[in-house]
């Protein structure tokens, strides 16, 4: 039949776009891409749930995906309107000088 | 047979597209460049949504990640204009970070152990390909929609209000 590449390929591309996303998070120091590495990692989810649904022949992994776009695109919004306001005040968007809320 | 063929040259080709775009967001130094390699990876995995016949979320992905979102992060970079400070960053790895790649590298081995050991769980439905190409994707998107999840729908218009609310409110100057 027409869909041959089982659902474990799709799940390993995914759990590999997972993995270098959090590696971005906890390495790089630019806010701004730590910002992107959270994108890709919600992506990555997406995919996982894309697959669970096709192959289960279900439509709730579809609708999940929805709403976690809706989240992403809040997120967004509220989360590069905290960068400008950062780098407004402070003159940086590195998070290692970012520590008001640290200890 | 054909068919076969072409499918597993996609997916692979793609697969390994996203995978090198993810590398490079995470390896270049310039914000910017992190970007342009981001939206090639949304771009990889709708055509991967699109592989797996879900027409309607491979749009919205190009619409909303590769478009929307993509399109507020590189205007915050032009406005906040960061790159020569990124530049002159000395090459060295601090103990944290060795650190997080370690639990990274941990995590990447769950979650392939993970992947690799168990069957797919779940509930079978009823919505097969044959089905989905005969009332259409977003019809059947549509009406599930507004169906079993309408509580979730205006849950989520609640969560864009104020989003929209909190955005405005966080840059408007305090004078």
């Amino acid at each position: 039949m027409f869909s041959s590449v089982p659902p474990i390929y799709f799940l390993i591309v995914s759990a590999v776009i997972f993995a270098i996303g959090a590696m971005g998070v906890l390495v790089r120091r630019n806010a701004i891409v730590i910002f992107m590495c959270i994108e890709m990692m919600l992506s990555a989810v997406n995919l996982t749930l894309i697959t669970a649904s096709h192959y289960l022949n279900s439509l709730d992994g579809v609708l999940m995906v929805f709403f976690v776009m809706t989240v992403a695109a809040a997120e967004a919004a509220v989360g590069l309107a905290i960068f400008v306001l950062l780098f407004r005040g402070r003159r940086t968007i590195k998070v290692d000088e970012i520590n008001l809320l640290k200890w | 047979m054909a068919g076969n063929v072409f499918y597993w040259i996609v997916f692979v080709g793609t697969a390994l597209t996203a995978i090198f775009a993810a590398v490079m967001v995470i390896t270049r130094r310039s914000p910017i460049h992190s970007a342009m390699f981001l939206i090639l990876n949304f771009l990889c995995i709708a055509v991967l949504y699109l592989l797996l016949n879900s027409q309607f979320i491979a749009i919205v992905q190009v619409m909303i990640y590769a478009g929307a979102i993509m399109m507020l992060v590189i205007f915050v970079i032009m406005l906040l204009n960061v790159e020569e400070e990124e530049r002159r960053r000395k090459i060295s790895a601090s103990p944290a970070q060795i650190i997080g790649v370690v639990l990274v590298l941990i995590l990447f081995a769950q979650l392939i152990y993970g992947v690799g050991v168990y069957v797919l769980p779940g509930e079978w439905s009823e919505f097969t390909r044959e089905r989905i190409t005969q009332i259409g994707d977003i019809k059947a998107v549509a009406g599930l929609l507004f169906t079993k999840f309408l509580f979730p729908f205006e849950v989520a218009s609640i969560l864009l209000l104020v989003g929209i609310i909190g955005a405005v409110i966080l840059s408007k100057k305090e004078r």
